[in-house]
């Protein structure tokens, strides 16, 4: 017995799944229409600061642009992008027949989080059974992620901060939902360690052919509060590493502040002047 | 996917689908030539994988309702969403219908984290259709004229 192949058999597809698939994707295109640049914020590891950064730089953009500026916390599982920005997490979101409205943090910046799903202290769980979750998890996270985008009313934005999980490939998980990314900026602490897990991600956003807008150092130095000398924290330059091995710039070195002392006037707006 | 009639050489068309139960997935298709009829049975995990799509095989009859996989998949604060359109407001053409005490006892059934999207649905279905209360049965129907397995 032989068969012909799917596309020999020339009927549509009785699943009707293909079309589904591109009409989430419609859905999604035409949300963000009305907004101007989608960042992706991302590191190749945990505990780089990359959710303080991004909550510190949607601060200062909706100073620039207020109103008009939106952080989506895909970080699903470790989500605190929200706090950060002061939102009410133990709120009801309001569904309408348009979208879900998202909660509004500090300078009026638009959030949607799992934060404001979930019980305090709880972890992310699925109410499907907890066998063989490998298998689908994915997807699922992928749908989470898609419907936050596409099912959010996020309105008219500047820019739309998207707060990766750590790792390589959630960025290019978002490029395939949002073609028309802006681009990526990457986090990295100054350690050697930091420098090599942020390569792997940024080679990875390189190859799916995503733009490197550049690279934040975090908790580069520590300022001294009395004295006013700055004195290495972490071993390492990686910040200067990854700028000469990728050829991007260098937007921020963000030193450790004494608790409450903002960061130099002018140093996140250099980040936001790099967005197209 | 597609399910071709070895004996017709014909591609058989997509006829009905159910969640009979244990998690199984039902899909019928039907030889449009000579009438034969197969049934996909997708394992629970094979539903679960193509559920995590957000999309229905065979198509919808309704359209997605606003963060319908998060809320259907995640388990989450009972409170987390509350919908703006149950009133006057919502999508159904007619007045509010109200819920017997049955209905409304399988509708406390379903986790508050999806009820509010689940009872909007079945109000627009009564709307839409003029029906006045709602019933068990009419949840029944309601479910197979809109493809709502699970609900």
């Amino acid at each position: 017995m032989s068969f012909r192949t799917y596309r020999d058999v020339a009927g549509a597809d009785g699943s009707g799944i293909a079309e589904q698939v591109g009409a989430q994707r419609a859905k999604v295109l035409q949300r963000l229409r009305s907004v101007r640049r989608v960042v992706a914020v991302m590191s190749g590891k945990g505990g780089v600061g990359k959710s303080y950064v991004t909550a510190e730089l949607a601060r200062a953009a909706a100073s620039r642009w207020p109103s008009r500026v939106g952080v989506l916390d895909a970080d699903l599982r470790s989500p605190t992008v929200a706090r950060l920005l002061e939102a009410t997490t133990g709120k009801a979101l309001v569904v309408a027949e348009q979208g879900v409205h998202p909660a509004i943090g500090a300078g009026g910046v638009r959030i949607m989080s799992t934060e404001f799903l979930l019980e305090s202290g709880r972890p992310l769980a699925w109410r499907e059974p907890d066998a063989e979750q490998f298998v689908w998890r994915g997807a699922l996270e992928a749908a989470v992620l898609r419907e936050f985008l596409g099912d959010v009313q996020w309105g008219d934005l500047e820019l739309l901060l998207v707060d990766l999980p750590p790792g390589a490939d959630g960025v290019a998980d978002l490029f395939t939902l949002v073609p028309q990314l802006t681009g990526a900026l990457a986090i990295t602490l100054p350690t050697e360690e930091s420098r090599r897990s942020v390569a792997r991600a940024l080679s990875a956003a390189r190859a799916a052919g995503i733009t490197l807008l550049g690279v934040i150092e975090n908790m580069a130095g520590y300022c001294c509060e009395d004295c006013g000398r700055s004195a290495a924290v972490f071993p390492g330059q990686a910040g200067a590493e990854l700028v000469a091995e990728f050829g991007i710039p260098l937007l921020a070195r963000i030193p450790l502040l004494p608790a409450g002392q903002p960061l130099a006037d002018g140093e996140w707006g250099r980040v936001l002047e790099a967005m197209p | 996917m597609k399910f071709l009639c070895l004996e017709c050489d014909e591609q058989m068309q997509f006829a009905e689908r159910q969640q009979p139960g244990d998690g199984t997935f039902a899909a019928a298709f039907r030889c449009p030539r000579c009438g034969r009829s197969v049934a996909l049975l997708a394992n629970p995990m094979e539903t679960q994988l193509v559920g995590s799509l957000g999309v229905k095989i065979g198509g919808r009859t309704l359209d997605a309702q606003p963060m319908e996989t998060v809320r259907g998949a995640i388990r989450g604060r009972e409170n987390a969403f509350i919908d703006e359109g149950m009133g006057e407001g919502g999508r159904g053409k007619g007045p509010l219908p109200t819920w017997s005490p049955d209905a409304q006892e399988r509708l406390d059934r379903v986790p508050g984290f999806v009820r509010g999207m689940v009872k909007r649905i079945y109000a627009d279905y009564a709307r839409d259709r003029g029906i006045g209360s709602i019933t068990p049965e009419i949840m029944d129907r309601a479910r197979v004229d809109l493809g709502l397995e699970g609900m």
